[in-house]
């Protein structure tokens, strides 16, 4: 089985005077698991649709495995997808289902039966080749929906949200199968999703979209931890990063000055020189530490609300100046509403944004 | 040990019977019997020698039943000049419905099909114009379309009075296809794209098979509407092939000497037995079909 790359070159799209996607470059390796994340409306849907061929482009070019594709009929960019709605054809069994594809493709039964079968093992579809797709649960539709792709033998396999319309168990299962699915093919995906979880459980790399435009693309790890700007910073977490505005003051050592807080910036890498300007201080829930009373650089928060999420607790506190946060603690945390804390927020795992641009400081 | 039998908790269901019920089933009956009376009429009518029908007792039973005025209506009425009853008629109609009611649909969902995928600002306003259309009385239609057939040299014949029942059929078909098929998912024709299949393989292989209901109830509208038509059928279909309709209608009304009321009758309600089959037979399948329509998947 062939793995291709692709290669999006000044792509634009638009329906009408309305622009989706203007001046997009992305490059996707082979073997590489990329997800494209966003909020709806964003645009990513439109990428991937463009990418299968499904919508035409205004300008630009698409390559996949070094071949322009840009206007070539789905069937012939080497591609395979999987759907939101699953989209089996309903009259069909589950092996008509699969094998539809290659019978239009007018390859030799046996070679047929060979793929349908092996992806049906893969998958645990054995059991219900012969069912109706109105006779199988939602996480066995997107199985067959999945068979079906892998059947073709891409080079490339594109999922437009495939677990969105599963409840939250059988989505944490599927997933894990897809991820298995990639590591056994090691095939080229490029995976759709709104949810930030399947992001960053699934990708190598993740390109994160916002108004047609691919905010950060990098590493789960580098988004989580270094986000570019307080969008990325904002739609990729859960529980959600905090912000806390104010500014940074660069007299003596550099400090970020929040109400009467002040809160030593040393270890903090800058992209730039720092300069004093107001700024949004990012920290996500977990990395909020709590410290000794005396602990000079503490800052002192009182808890507002405790929500025991099973695996930890999640502290919602509030600063003097009225800025709420959360932070993270273990299991068995034994803060009461109305307790005062003192928390260290350690400068290595910070992100300052400017407050205007929201670009990373 | 003693087990006191504790009496389950039953809520006592709500008595079925009201006297609004009653009100109602009472309407219902007395409903239907007012419109099942004329075909009570029709049929001892039509089972009663002439003899008895002179006496005037429209609503008795046939003393001495006989099956003999169907057996003239179907082979020995005169419709016109000719006398061999209405079973000409039953083959003519039969000889333009087949036809017409598969090229009509084959038509009709193939642009309903192509049309479900224009998906455009206004297209709604567009299919609203043609449910008008569809309504328009086409005696408006017979003028300028007999200069056109008799122009195009056609004239009166079998292929033109199919041609016309495609043609009047095509607004209700197409915009009955085209709501079944619009309604379906996107991603299922995406995803036969993707599969390779072309314009017309995803018709046959994958919109067709799913439009079961829906060709069941055109079949349903095609068949009633084609058969019962009978001015069409008069204007367009020449002299040898005249539908069942218009022969009926020749044998009802020209009469010499005494009125053959139960040949009348009986002819009356072989004509009819077609469409009514249609709808004993597959009333079922109609409401599912309409039903289907509604709901997608």
């Amino acid at each position: 089985m062939q793995k291709s790359n692709v290669d999006i070159r000044s792509l634009q799209i638009g329906f009408g005077g309305l622009k989706v996607l203007e001046n997009l470059n992305l490059h996707v390796e082979a073997s590489e698991f990329l997800v494209l994340l966003g909020p709806s409306g964003c645009g990513k849907s439109t990428l991937l649709n463009a990418i299968a061929g499904l919508i035409d482009v205004k300008g630009g070019e698409i390559h996949i495995g070094g071949r322009d594709v840009t206007w070539a009929e789905p069937k012939d960019r080497g591609i395979a997808m999987v759907f939101q709605s699953y989209a089996l054809y309903p009259r069909m069994s589950v092996r008509r289902n699969m094998s539809f594809g290659l019978k239009v493709a007018g390859t030799p039964r046996e070679e047929i039966e060979r793929r349908v079968g092996e992806a049906a093992q893969m998958l645990r579809l054995t059991s219900l080749l012969d069912r109706r797709p109105s006779e199988l649960s939602g996480g066995q539709r997107q199985r067959v929906a999945i068979g079906r792709a892998l059947v073709r033998h891409a080079g490339v396999y594109l999922f437009d949200e495939p677990l969105s319309n599963l409840d939250a168990q059988l989505r944490a299962e599927l997933r894990v199968e897809i991820k298995r699915l990639h590591a056994r093919l090691s095939a080229t995906m490029i995976y759709v999703t709104h949810d930030q979880i399947e992001a960053l459980t699934l990708a190598d790399r993740i390109a994160v979209m916002q108004g047609g435009v691919i905010q950060q693309l990098d590493t789960p790890k580098k988004i989580y931890r270094e986000p570019v700007n307080r969008f990325v910073a904002s739609f990729v977490g859960s529980p959600a990063m905090n912000f806390i505005p104010g500014r940074i003051a660069c007299d003596g050592e550099t400090g970020f000055i929040a109400g009467a807080n002040r809160l030593g910036l040393n270890g903090y890498a800058f992209r730039g020189l720092p300069t004093d300007a107001r700024a949004v201080l990012g920290i996500r829930p977990e990395h909020i530490e709590l410290t000794a009373s005396d602990d000079p650089s503490a800052v002192s928060a009182r808890v507002e609300m405790v929500e025991p999420m099973g695996a930890d607790t999640l502290i919602w506190c509030r600063l003097a100046d009225g800025t709420t946060f959360s932070f993270r603690d273990d299991a068995d945390a034994k803060m009461r509403e109305g307790d005062t804390l003192a928390l260290r927020f350690p400068a290595q795992a910070l992100s300052l944004f400017d407050e205007t641009s929201g670009q990373r400081l | 040990m003693t087990a006191v039998a504790q009496p389950l908790p039953a809520a006592r269901r709500p008595k079925r019977m009201t006297p609004a019920r009653w009100g109602l089933y009472a309407f219902i009956f007395i409903t239907a019997l007012y419109f099942l009376l004329p075909l009570y009429v029709m049929v001892v009518t039509s089972l009663k020698p002439m003899a008895e029908i002179r006496q005037g007792n429209l609503l008795a039973l046939p003393i001495a039943p006989s099956i003999e005025a169907w057996v003239k209506a179907w082979t020995s009425a005169c419709t016109g000049l000719t006398c061999q009853g209405i079973k000409i008629g039953f083959l003519n109609s039969l000889r333009i419905l087949v036809p017409s009611v598969a090229i009509s649909i084959l038509v009709g969902s193939l642009t309903g099909y192509a049309l479900s995928l224009w998906r455009v600002r206004g297209a709604n306003i567009l299919f609203g114009a043609m449910m008008v259309v569809a309504f328009i009385p086409y005696q408006l239609f017979i003028y300028p379309l007999v200069r056109v057939f008799s122009f195009t040299g056609l004239g009166q014949s079998l292929l033109t009075i199919v041609m016309i029942h495609t043609i009047f059929g095509l607004p209700t078909m197409t915009l009955l296809f085209r709501n079944y098929f619009a309604s379906l998912p996107v991603e299922l024709f995406k995803a036969a794209r993707v599969d390779g299949a072309g314009f017309y393989q995803i018709y046959a292989r994958i919109m067709m098979p799913m439009a079961t209901p829906m060709i069941v109830v055109a079949v349903i509208l095609q068949t009633t509407g084609i058969w019962n038509d009978f001015i069409l059928g008069l204007v367009f279909a020449g002299r040898d092939n005249l539908p069942m309709t218009v022969q009926l209608n020749n044998i009802v009304n020209s009469t010499q000497g005494e009125r053959a009321y139960n040949v009348d009758m009986a002819a009356t309600l072989l004509t009819a037995l077609l469409p009514l089959a249609v709808y004993f037979g597959s009333g079922r399948w109609f409401v599912r079909g309409i039903a289907a329509g509604a709901v997608k998947g």
